[in-house]
């Protein structure tokens, strides 16, 4: 992965530069220098600990963005024996910021979307930066509705920074789109699990969000409106994102706390991006827990159940 | 550098005084000027270009069902700020002053009333509440209402008008889509009659959950529908859009509404839907 780091994470880079260089270098009898590589991994450890683990609102907002965050398709190549990509939503087009697919993990079955960004200029186009248009939820929508009459369970990762803002989306009436997803993801009788692994963008995330579980990484977020969005809105200034941000409530921890999202996975320390193969386990396992728990219960009384908990959703006084 | 420049500072311009405040008002279509007790009698749309002016809710009810049949439900519901959300005035103040300027709890009004002898449930939004914004209250009430019709076997019919997700409530506000949407699914289920209508301007959150979500959907003319702002859009795809954009008509041509109807005759063509799916045998004889 391309080297990219972010302003918080620069003091661990270089140390672990001045490590791997060291390390490079090191003759096998030298003792003293053996000494001095050890006490300087020591020191890594404790600036990895202390920087990660009082991260702020706007940190994670980063992390959640982080150029080297895993997207949909790393995890895939880490978490299914076999992948069969489906194209096209049967109506306009192959939206290729949704990837959806046949999924064997762990020696099941199922469905799996998810939002899809690009790590360069060159993919970011192709994948549209992970902003998805009406065909993309109208193709998720098609897989799901695979998944549901042949039993499989439905899994949906979650990044995209909304869905996207064009004049072709508002032809084909992305807000449509979007309504019909969460309408029909409403009595699917299959178990759903949806994962925001980045940034849950609005709407757009929404748009496969509809689940019996929804669960977010630790250093995800999930937003009624971009920070900088609200920051514009609110105080016109773009530049005051970082406040909109606490004030939004985004965080996996906040909006757990309020209710909104059933569990928060952890990641490993220094964020999922850091050990891509180590999350991608940890979310592997969560994902087969998940479906076995959520398959002993009759369909009637998981649709029941998922009405209830988004019908109860919200906090008024009267 | 400018031909004229002000040779002195600090010059006030005397405020512009178009017409007295009260009684008359500009229309947003031709920009001519309405009287508006007339305008009032004809419903808020322009006498002169059929442009139709926004429409608060309780004339909006008013106009849809018969006389003193209207019963308002969960009226005091209201929105409290439980984020403490810090933006450049407190949303729980603005929420107080709202309620005292508008005259009204929330951004929608929900209740039981007959239509042409129809007995239906009824929801009206109203712009003039923080931008007809969706939060915890309009999806609560939402959904009250389709359970409502759901109980008693009633059409459901809810007006929407409305700026999107109230972003004061995070990420809940969001999820007021899924909870309504997720409670029309069910309704639908159940065979329940859902004709949603869409006013100026219906966008955003509200339009990618209920709002397109009807049975059948109805739009008033020359609305602004969209998801996305239009400024959003010309930023992002950096071109002027075309004329019509996002109108009613625009979303007609697309095939995302069935059918354009003035606001003069919602009525009569509701009570031609309702003919159709319930029947006239089904009236309420009054």
């Amino acid at each position: 992965m391309a080297k990219f780091y972010l302003d918080f994470e620069k003091e661990i880079v270089e140390l672990e530069e001045k490590i791997n260089k060291k390390r490079d270098k090191l003759s096998s009898d030298d003792e003293k220098e053996k000494e001095e590589l050890k006490i300087l991994e020591n020191e890594l450890d404790v600036l990895i600990e202390e920087v990660y683990s009082n991260l702020t609102t706007w940190q994670r907002v980063q992390l959640a963005r982080h150029h080297n965050r895993p997207y949909t398709l790393d995890y895939v190549s880490r978490i299914t024996d076999n992948f069969i990509e489906l194209h096209g939503d049967r109506l306009y087009a192959d939206d290729t910021s949704i990837v959806v697919g046949l999924a064997l993990i762990g020696s099941k079955s199922m469905v799996l979307i998810g939002h899809q960004k690009g790590r360069d200029t060159k993919s970011n186009i192709y994948r549209n930066f992970g902003m998805t248009n009406p065909e993309g939820y109208r193709k998720a929508l098609r897989l799901m509705k695979l998944g549901a009459k042949f039993k499989k369970p439905i899994i949906t990762l979650i990044d995209t920074p909304g869905a996207f803002p064009g004049k072709g989306s508002e032809e084909r009436c992305v807000a449509e789109a979007i309504a019909r997803n969460l309408y029909e993801m409403a009595l699917l009788r299959v178990p759903i699990v949806c994962i925001i692994t980045g940034e849950g963008g609005s709407g757009g995330a929404l748009g496969i969000g509809i689940g019996d579980r929804v669960l977010m990484l630790e250093n995800s977020i999930y937003s009624v409106i971009s920070p900088e969005g609200c920051a514009s809105i609110i105080f016109r200034d773009v530049n005051k994102a970082p406040l909109a941000a606490e004030s939004l409530k985004i965080t996996s921890y906040e909006l757990l706390e309020l209710g909104l999202i059933d569990d928060v996975i952890p990641e490993p320390l220094g964020g999922a991006h850091r050990e891509v193969d180590k999350m991608a386990e940890i979310l592997k396992n969560r994902i087969l827990k998940e479906v076995e728990e959520l398959e002993k219960i009759e369909p009637e009384i998981l649709i029941e159940k998922r009405i209830k908990k988004f019908g109860n959703m919200g906090f008024w006084e009267e | 550098m400018s031909w004229f420049k002000r040779s002195n500072d600090g010059l006030l311009t005397k405020e512009r005084r178009d017409f007295p405040k009260g009684l008359w008002v500009k229309c947003e279509g031709c920009g001519g000027i309405l009287y508006i007790k007339e305008l009032k009698r004809n419903f808020n749309v322009c006498i002169k270009c059929n442009y139709h002016l926004k429409m608060g809710c309780d004339d909006y009810v008013n106009m849809l069902v018969d006389d003193g049949s209207f019963i308002q439900t969960d009226a005091n519901m209201r929105s409290i700020d439980f984020l403490n959300f810090k933006g450049k005035e407190k949303y729980s103040e603005k929420l107080v002053n709202t309620i005292k300027k508008v005259n009204l709890n929330e951004a929608i009004k929900t209740g039981i009333g007959l239509i042409s002898g129809y007995k239906v449930v009824i929801g009206v939004m109203d712009f003039s509440f923080i931008g007809g914004s969706m939060g915890s209250v309009v999806g609560e009430k939402v959904k009250r209402s389709i359970e409502r019709a759901m109980s008693e076997h009633i059409p459901l019919i809810i007006v929407s008008a409305s700026g999107g997700a109230r972003m004061m409530e995070g990420l809940a506000s969001l999820m007021q889509m899924a909870k309504t949407s997720i409670k029309l699914a069910e309704f639908s289920r159940d065979g329940g009659l859902y004709i949603s209508i869409l006013t100026n301007p219906t966008t955003a959150g509200v339009m990618a959950s209920y709002a397109m979500l009807g049975d059948i959907i109805i739009a008033e003319p020359e609305a602004l529908i969209g998801f996305a702002g239009p400024r959003v859009i010309k930023q992002t795809i950096g071109e002027k859009l075309p004329e019509g954009f996002q109108s009613s008509e625009f979303v007609l041509e697309h095939g995302f509404v069935d059918m354009i109807v003035n606001r003069k005759e919602m009525k009569e063509k509701l009570t031609e839907i309702l003919d159709f799916f319930i029947g006239g045998h089904n009236r309420v004889k009054r």
